[in-house]
């Protein structure tokens, strides 16, 4: 191994750990946290890119932490999806941090919120990075202890109940995910994730490991927030401010996808618990479209269809076919972008009108023509019309299931598009055509100017992200495909981290590392 | 020991789940501490235990020179222990919050952000 892989993998790790706590330093310095936490978003975003480009050039990246090599150290790992996964966490933490440099209020900034911000993503890094089951385990705490605090910070009735449960829920399935650690060490005596298929192979407890399989199965899915176990994510992305909501969005339900799609594919390829993703992912995407129905405000349908989405990308995985987990990447990708910017279009449509309540809102388009066609071309890439960026994964996913003859998957795909389109229809109608209820639509103009442009920039932004995903699909479609295949052959990730010299060992190996596969099978 | 420490973890689950059941926060909290017990003595005793042979690797070589017990999951517990109990004391603040703002410990009765239907918003 070399010291350049290894810093290649720690930096991204390590620099929203520093920015943190520069950033709870900042007052004492005289600079704004907020400063802070764009300056080291945009330095994490420098990091993860460069980390994405390395992965496509040597394939799959492994390093020992402290010259410790895999089984006895840890390790950090990276292949194309923890690379996608880790570039596009780095994205939004750079735009919502730029966001809630408006949105956070100096009461919020004084008590850490930035510097929580950054741990949030640091976290979220931590989780596509590490390639030690314990360390997993770590950085999903480091996530839930950065997210308990944003969600609290403020203090608003609505934030403390949302918190409650968040925390409730929350503490019982990090211990499930700790106990089959436990579970799981106890049997194989290692915890380096790319060792465990051998060892669990040769151990013969189908109970324990069973056991493991499901307490692991239960305790991701309910940080995906999937069916059952969704009842936390609601309240916990309505209630705090809109920066909150869409660094939520973009990272807590993603990251514990991320996980569930690591270790069902990696540590359990056929435990029995993948034959629940199924019905649980089609449980979800009904419970989703069905909850955003019942809603009156736009901030709850938003977050009510979170739930429609996980489960679209939790289809993919259940189809399981090189071409579905490629659309179900691909949607989680679309899905990270659009979602967290119909949620920041939410909170700038709260500043100008005075209300989510749809009765209450309205005469955006009056007054604010721009931001009207930022929100209708999101809304139409979340309900997944062509040519924008949903599309392409719904596309992807339908044809998945039609090849696998699931027409159960592909009926849940097609009605839950539906019931999205007649949502975001019903946002547009009520909070931008209609006339405001009581006629007090302010225009963007009558927002403080620097708030404006903090506010209003990072909404272009991922505007123009989406458009280019749906216009031009080929590069994500690709990442996409080097992605499901790192998932569909884990053997190269396995060879990266095992082997003496990881990188060489993954280049003259037979096998072909993701990029290549995704060149070759390209369109 | 490892027969006596495996019902003893359940005992602990049991008893923490049914705390949890409880409707009052504070309750539910010292479930999650027990849950959390649980948890720590399953990877306690998921690396088997050793008796008097503390894992020290004698001066001059690079393994130890006999079986000693596993020091990973005493490492593994340890780190769980910490971050169980910020997060107690964390749980135990938001209870007192929640106890002052909201005027009641009864999960069932926090309905802010979540109204019940037909409430007054």
């Amino acid at each position: 191994m070399s010291w350049t892989t290894s810093w290649t993998l720690a930096f991204p790790l390590l620099i929203p750990f520093i920015g943190a706590v520069v950033s709870l330093l900042a007052p004492r310095l005289g600079v704004r946290p907020a400063a802070v936490g764009i300056a080291t978003a945009g330095v994490h975003l420098m990091a993860s890119v460069h980390l994405a480009f390395a992965v496509m050039e040597g394939g799959v990246l492994a390093a020992g932490m402290g010259g410790w090599d895999a089984p006895v150290g840890i390790v950090l790992v990276a292949d194309a999806l923890s690379a996608i996964m880790v570039v596009s966490t780095a994205l939004m933490g750079l735009v919502i941090a730029v966001y809630a440099a408006a949105d956070i209020n100096p009461q919020r900034s004084r008590v850490g919120w930035h510097a929580l911000y950054l741990v949030l993503i640091g976290g979220a890094t931590g989780v596509f990075l590490t390639g030690d089951l314990f360390n997993l385990y770590v950085w999903f705490e480091v996530m839930l202890i950065a997210s308990l605090g944003l969600i609290v910070i403020g203090g608003t009735k609505a934030q403390l109940d949302a918190g409650v449960k968040y925390t409730a829920l929350s503490l019982v399935v990090t211990l499930m995910f700790l106990a089959a650690v436990g579970l799981i060490h106890g049997m194989t005596g290692t915890l380096t994730m790319a060792e465990l298929p051998a060892r669990l192979a040769e151990t013969d407890a189908p109970l324990a490991s069973g056991a493991a399989a499901m307490l692991m199965f239960v305790a991701l899915a309910a940080k995906a927030g999937l069916f059952p176990l969704w009842f936390w994510l609601p309240a916990a992305h309505h209630t705090p401010p809109s920066a909150v909501k869409a660094i939520f969005a973009a990272t807590l339900t993603k990251s514990g996808m991320y996980a569930v799609m690591r270790v069902f594919t990696l540590i359990f390829p056929d435990s029995g618990a993948e034959a629940l993703l199924m019905p649980v992912a089609i449980l979800t995407m009904a419970l989703g479209v069905i909850l955003a129905a019942a809603q009156t405000e736009i901030h709850r349908v938003l977050s009510a269809h979170i739930l429609s989405q996980i489960g679209y990308v939790a289809l993919g995985l259940a189809i399981a076919s090189p071409l579905a987990l490629m659309g179900a990447i691909l949607y989680m990708l679309h899905n990270i972008v659009v979602k967290a910017n119909l949620l920041l279009l939410a909170g700038l449509g709260y500043r100008m009108t005075g209300s989510y309540d749809l009765s209450r809102t309205g005469g955006l388009y009056a007054v604010a023509p721009l931001l009207s066609v930022l929100f209708l071309i999101s809304a139409m890439a979340m309900a997944g019309l062509p040519p924008f960026s949903g599309f392409w994964g719904k596309l992807a996913l339908v044809q998945a299931g039609a090849e696998a003859s699931d027409w159960i998957a592909v009926a849940a795909i097609l009605v839950v598009g539906l019931f999205t389109l007649y949502s975001m229809t019903k946002i547009w109608l009520n909070g931008y055509l209609k006339p405001h209820a009581a006629g007090r639509a302010r225009p963007l103009s009558a927002l403080p100017a620097t708030g404006r442009v903090l506010l209003v920039a990072p909404t272009m932004a991922l505007v123009a992200i989406s458009l280019v995903m749906g216009l031009y699909p080929a590069p994500f479609i690709m990442a996409a495909e080097a992605g499901a295949a790192s998932l569909l052959d884990p053997a190269p990730y396995i060879a990266a981290v095992m082997g003496e010299t990881p990188v060489e060992t993954a280049a003259h190996t037979p096998v072909q590392t993701p990029v290549e596969t995704a060149m070759g099978d390209a369109p | 020991m490892e027969p006596l420490l495996a019902p003893l973890a359940g005992l602990l689950a049991a008893t923490g789940v049914y705390l949890m059941l409880s409707g009052h926060l504070l309750r539910i909290v010292f479930g999650i501490v027990l849950l959390g017990s649980a948890a720590n003595l399953t990877v306690f005793v998921g690396g088997r235990l050793t008796e008097g042979a503390a894992p020290l690797i004698p001066e001059g070589t690079a393994i130890p020179n006999a079986i000693t017990a596993n020091p990973l999951p005493q490492a593994l517990v340890l780190t769980a222990i910490v971050i169980g109990f910020g997060l107690a004391a964390f749980a135990l603040s938001l209870t007192l919050a929640a106890h002052r703002r909201l005027d009641t410990v009864d999960p069932e009765e926090m309905r802010i952000a979540e109204p019940r239907e037909g409430a007054a918003k």
